[in-house]
This record gives C-alpha cells, sequence and structure tokens, in this order.
C-alpha cells in the first residue's frame, strides 16, 4: 500500500481572480477536509449510525425495562406477535405444530434463558464499541512508538525492528490469541488473592472480561501501524525541520513526539479507523467460540452463537445479533472510507 | 534466488518451533487438565492415568519426547497392529520384505478419545476442513477478481460503484454473521438448500459462501487498486502505442504485476480462511477439524491442542512460503535482489 504513505495535504485552492476581481477565499485544510467528508453520503451514515449506536450504548439502561441477565422462566424462548408474523416459519402456540409461545412484553422476544433480547443487544453495543475504541487505542499506542523508534533510529536496529515484525507477520497470531485467552481465563480466576494476576483478573471482571480481549487485539493488530508509521517517517526523517532540530541540540525523544509524530498521525490515524471493523469481528470472533467476555455479559458474538443452535425454531435469537453486528461493521466501514476519502485524498485516489 | 529460497525455508522452520515452544509451555500453564473434572477422579486413578501418558515427567522431557516422535523418522519390521501410542500420519513400505516400513510424524494418542490417536483425528476430520477452505478460496478467488478488474476498467462507471459497493458490503460481513442469516433466508425460510451437515454439493455452497464471501471483498478492493496503478504506469501506454489491443494490454502486460499486491495478501487470505472454518464448521455443523481445536482446548486435550495447532500453524506458514515463491515469480527484481 505504497499509496498510503503519502502526507495528507488536500489540495488548498488558490484565490483565484475572476473578471471582475471577484475573489474566492481559499479554504483552509481542515474546512476542506470536513466538506469533502460531508459531500460523501455513505460516509455521514456510517457516521450517524455509529453516533447512534453510541447513544444507544450509553443510554441502554433507560432504553429497556429489564436488565441483561434476568432470568424469566416463564418467558423462554418467547416471541411477540411482530415477530412471529415477519417470520413465516415461525408458529404460535395454537396453531398445528405451533410451539412458540407470544409474549408480548418483549420487543425482539427472549432466549433459551428468558432474557430480553432487545436489552441484551443494546447492551452487547457497549462491548462491541469498546473494543472499536480501545483495539486502535492499544494498536497506536504500541505501533506508533515501535515504528516510530525503528524509522528514526535506522540502520542495524532498524533492520533488526523490522525483522521482528516481519516475524510476527509469518505467525500464525490468531491460534496463539485463543490459546491464551484459554489461559487468561483458567489461569487468572484460580490465581491467589493478593497477587498480580488476581489484580489483573479483578480489573477484567470489571470490565465484564473485556481487559484480555483487548490484550488479544493488541497482539494481532500493532504491526500494521508499526510498518505503516516507519514508513511515514522514513520518508519525513531527512526534511529540513527535522535536521533543524537536530542541529540546535534537541534530543532524540522530543523530536520524535513534537515534531516527527504530528506530521505523521494523520494518515496512521487514518489507516488504524479502516481496521477498526477487524477489531469488533475479532471480539465476535473470541465470544462465538467461548473465549470472549464472561457471561452473563452479553456479546454479539455469543449472542449469535446461541441462536445459531436454534436458527430453525427461533430464528429471531440468531438473526438480531447478526444485524447488529453487520450495522455496526457497516457504519464503521463506511465512516474508514469516508475519513480516508477526506483526510488522504491522494491515497483514496487508487484505493477507493 | 537460491539465498531467497534458503531464507524463506529457515524462517518457516524457525516459526513452526517457535510455535511448537508457546504451544507447549501455554498449554501446560492453563490450569487444569486432561483428567481433572469437576467430580474428582481418585488420587491412585489420576496418578495412574499422569503415568499413562507420561504427564508426570519433567515438562522439558515430555516437550522433547514428543517432538522426537514427531519428527524423526522411525524403521519397524513385522506386522504391526493398530495402536493409539504409535499411530503414524506417514507409513512408506520398504521392499525389504517383512513389512519393513518407515514411519514418521506420530503425534500421540488423544487423552479424552481414549480409542483415537491425533493422527486418526486429524485425518479423519481434516479432509472436510481442507475442502471447506478450497471451496471458500475458490468463491473468493472467482468473485473478487473480476469485480475489481471490471471496476478499474470501467472506473467511475455504474459497474464501478456496484463493485465496490458489493466489496463493502462484503468486508461489513463476516461468517459469523453471513452464516446464520444465509440459513435463516436460504434453509429455513426459502429451503433451497440444508442447513447443516456436510457431505452433498448442496451442503457445500452456503458455508463456502460464508467463509470466501468477506474476502472475496477484500480482493476484489486490492484488485481494483491495484490494477489502476498499473495502467497508469508508462510500459501500458508504450503497449497501447506500440497498437495492440486493449485486452491484450490487460490481460498480458498490466495483470500480471498488478496481482503482486493480490498475491501478497493470499498468505493471510489462507490463514484467514483456516480460523475462519473454526465459526463456519460450527454454525454449519460440519465435521471438520476446526471445531476440534476449540473443543481441545477447553477439554485440556494436551495432544490435540498440541497437533492441531502445528497442523495449522504449518499450513498458514507453508501458505507465506508459497507468496513469497510467487513474489519472486511475478517481481524479477526480488529475484536478483
Amino acid at each position: 500500500m505504497s499509496a498510503l504513505d503519502t502526507s495528507p495535504t488536500p489540495n488548498t485552492e488558490q484565490p483565484i481572480s475572476l473578471g471582475q476581481g471577484v475573489v474566492e477565499r481559499s479554504r483552509s485544510p481542515w474546512a476542506d477536509a470536513v466538506w469533502r467528508f460531508t459531500r460523501n453520503r455513505a460516509a455521514v451514515v456510517g457516521l450517524l449510525v455509529i453516533i447512534l449506536c453510541i447513544v444507544a450504548a450509553i443510554l441502554a439502561p433507560s432504553l429497556t425495562d429489564y436488565t441483561y441477565d434476568e432470568q424469566n422462566y416463564l418467558a423462554v424462548n418467547t416471541a411477540p406477535q411482530w415477530i412471529i408474523d415477519t417470520f413465516p416459519k415461525m408458529k404460535p402456540v395454537g396453531e398445528d405444530m405451533g410451539y412458540v409461545r407470544i409474549d408480548n412484553n418483549y420487543i425482539l422476544g427472549t432466549d433459551g434463558l428468558g432474557r430480553d433480547l432487545w436489552t441484551r443487544i443494546i447492551y452487547g453495543a457497549r462491548i462491541s464499541l469498546a473494543v472499536a475504541f480501545v483495539g486502535p487505542l492499544v494498536s497506536l499506542l504500541v505501533g506508533t512508538i515501535y515504528g516510530m523508534v525503528s524509522g528514526y533510529a535506522g540502520g542495524r536496529v532498524d533492520t533488526i525492528m523490522m525483522r521482528i515484525v516481519d516475524i510476527m507477520y509469518a505467525f500464525p497470531t490468531l491460534l496463539l490469541v485463543i490459546l491464551m485467552m484459554a489461559f487468561f481465563r483458567a489461569s487468572f480466576t484460580a490465581s491467589e488473592t493478593g497477587s498480580i494476576a488476581y489484580r489483573l483478573n479483578k480489573i477484567d471482571s470489571a470490565f465484564g472480561g473485556m481487559l484480555f480481549i483487548f490484550i488479544g487485539v493488541g497482539i494481532t493488530s500493532w504491526m500494521d501501524t508499526a510498518r505503516l508509521t516507519r514508513g511515514q517517517v522514513l520518508s519525513i526523517r531527512k526534511k529540513e525541520y527535522i535536521e533543524a532540530a537536530q542541529s540546535i541540540g534537541t534530543r532524540d525523544m522530543s523530536i520524535l513526539f513534537r515534531h516527527v509524530l504530528p506530521n505523521i498521525f494523520g494518515p496512521v490515524v487514518v489507516r488504524e479507523s479502516l481496521s477498526i471493523p477487524r477489531y469488533i469481528s475479532l471480539e465476535a470472533f473470541l465470544s462465538f467460540i467461548g473465549l470472549g467476555v464472561n457471561p452473563p455479559t452479553p456479546s454479539w458474538g455469543s449472542m449469535i452463537s446461541d441462536g445459531a443452535q436454534a436458527i430453525k425454531s427461533y430464528p429471531n435469537q440468531a438473526v438480531f445479533p447478526a444485524l447488529a453486528l453487520f450495522i455496526v461493521m457497516f457504519g464503521f466501514n463506511f465512516l474508514g472510507d469516508g475519513l480516508r476519502d477526506a483526510l488522504d485524498p491522494r491515497a483514496s485516489e487508487a484505493n477507493k | 534466488m537460491a539465498q531467497y529460497l534458503a531464507r524463506s525455508l529457515l524462517g518457516l522452520i524457525v516459526v513452526i518451533f517457535v510455535v511448537s515452544v508457546i504451544t507447549f509451555v501455554l498449554m501446560h500453564e492453563i490450569p487444569g487438565g486432561p483428567f481433572v473434572r469437576e467430580k474428582k477422579l481418585p488420587q491412585s486413578a489420576l496418578n495412574n492415568l499422569n503415568a499413562k501418558y507420561h504427564l508426570d515427567d519433567p515438562l522439558w522431557k515430555q516437550y522433547t519426547d514428543y517432538m522426537v516422535d514427531l519428527v524423526v523418522p522411525t524403521i519397524t519390521t513385522g506386522e504391526k497392529k493398530f495402536s493409539v501410542v504409535d499411530d503414524y500420519l506417514i507409513n512408506i513400505e520398504l521392499p525389504f520384505g517383512d513389512h519393513t516400513t518407515i514411519r514418521w510424524m506420530n503425534f500421540g494418542p488423544s487423552y479424552t478419545e481414549r480409542t483415537r490417536s491425533v493422527n486418526g483425528i486429524i485425518s479423519d476430520h481434516l479432509p472436510t476442513s481442507f475442502q471447506l477452505g478450497v471451496a471458500a478460496m475458490i468463491v473468493a478467488v472467482v468473485i473478487g477478481i473480476p469485480l475489481g478488474t471490471i471496476a478499474a476498467l470501467k472506473k467511475n462507471s455504474v459497474y464501478d460503484y456496484f463493485s465496490m459497493s458489493t466489496a463493502l458490503l462484503g468486508v461489513s460481513v463476516p461468517a459469523i454473521v453471513i452464516g446464520p442469516l444465509m440459513q435463516y433466508v436460504i434453509a429455513v425460510e426459502l429451503k433451497w438448500l440444508p442447513t447443516t451437515g456436510w457431505g452433498s454439493l448442496k451442503q457445500v455452497i452456503m458455508p463456502a459462501i460464508a467463509l470466501g464471501f468477506a474476502q472475496s471483498a477484500l480482493l476484489a478492493r486490492l484488485t481494483r487498486a491495484s490494477l489502476l496503478q498499473v495502467l497508469n504506469e508508462d510500459y501500458i501506454r508504450t503497449a497501447r502505442a506500440k497498437g495492440l489491443r486493449g485486452r491484450q494490454v490487460v490481460v498480458i502486460h498490466a495483470m500480471k504485476n498488478a496481482m503482486i499486491p493480490v498475491v501478497t495478501v493470499m498468505g493471510p487470505l489462507f490463514a484467514a480462511l483456516i480460523t475462519g472454518t473454526f465459526v463456519t464448521e460450527k454454525v454449519f455443523g460440519i465435521p471438520g477439524l476446526g471445531n476440534y481445536y476449540i473443543v481441545s482446548i477447553n477439554q485440556r486435550d494436551y495432544a490435540t491442542i498440541m497437533g492441531t495447532t502445528l497442523l495449522f500453524a504449518f499450513f498458514i506458514v507453508i501458505a507465506n512460503f508459497f507468496v513469497d515463491l510467487t513474489y519472486a515469480w511475478l517481481d524479477p527484481r526480488i529475484r536478483f535482489d
């Protein structure tokens, strides 16, 4: 993706004199980017979808009368009337071969433990969105620092550091993440009171089992960012303003964070926003195979896993979480595309 | 070129070795064991089981024993009865009589399925996963590359818009989403295909699409981007200037170079397909190896974890190796570096 290695320089229009001295004012790069973004209808829709999801996730308790772990044994596997009407193959009790009990108190029905599906879906948004925001943070933190050091140091250090990245690429990281999740899950819950493992586990359960997912996401994602950052650093390392800073004796740390970082951050962030759907689907995948969040914390992945078992009888239990996951991933994909088009127009020319 | 090959091959062995060490240490570090149940076994029974499977040996010895069994070929003579302890994946009978056979790659016995060796599990279930992976790969390539090519050739047209919308849709639906949705619409509602199971061609279609669609979207985007870049190169203009016809230019001159970035993602794509089988096999009730991998981790079936992890790792690393090879073949600059 060499085309991405270009810095974001929106083509600011020069003032053009039109006939009788009418001068059109130039827009600032930011205004230009915002203008480009708002013209991209798909991206705006994506942004709105994400905002809606964030609002729903924050206001989750007030959007429902139930809690996500509340089990009602009198309402197991129920569905409201409108769902029976929409899913033609679901037959209500009373009809020939009917088996679904109708309960209009639950807007999307209930699962096999009598928990409200709608409640679990909006609480599940919290997990997916948390991964969507923390995933890039972890990846940026590790990847950017690694890439900056590698690119700025150059020479042998650079060679070795990039070789490590190469090896990590060849590594079947996901297999190891799966194993590690199993390891974290089991060993940290069994740890002694007071130990570091015990405290980590306390933090983890406070987040409903998300800490380990963040670690897993971090392990799989930092290499891309590191490579991209290094490429960016190499492209500006010999620029005059870096040399100027070096010549007046600025320390390397200071150069890295005050001169290099601000100049390479744009493309790196844009690229990172495009990886968000990958993090979301990684979390869903881990929860799907039972190594994600701790039950009863709802995750769309584990809901789909449970629902898929009963897809013939109660399709609503798998279809709605799947749709939720789809909508959020779609939103982030649109948003990422739009951001790239707006902030990195030269890259988007080739990679639309 | 030879040096390039040797370096790739060496890297391959190093990665497999590191994977084996990490996996071995990590799985033994996970609390619990293959024989630790909720209802406790009597201590004497536990001791006997541990002794039988050599779980009471020091860890390093267990590791070296396992790796020697796996890597070092042995020669046996005489008729051999089946035994789960020494069931080898590769058996080559030599023409010396008396059933002289070279046996290689013993994955050991499964700890939870007493009558099966890990080798037996692999040879029973790997072909299924493999067929699924190949079918998904076909879906990905057959949909993805033409879609990307059309989009690039007819840039900014309706075709381009349609292809890229499909691609954007594709990257938003991982197997975990598209699987249950397809199951409901196509199998439950329309009854065109069976919901679950494996064996007939009809049962392959949905899992293959579930697994391959997202990858086809990636391929389409990459093909388009890469082809667009190549079509702007000088040598394409030269080819056109020579009077070559449009199709000839695209097929002979542009595609080969445009495929370089596409080929580089084939390795990660293959890895994604392998790990994707974990989900797809579960959703569609397919008796593949992916499911066994997850189950064996939950049951602490050390031998099966080790065997399946190494096997998957081997495939992923080999895929990367072939990517390196193709890369060198497509771009002479790499060969003579």
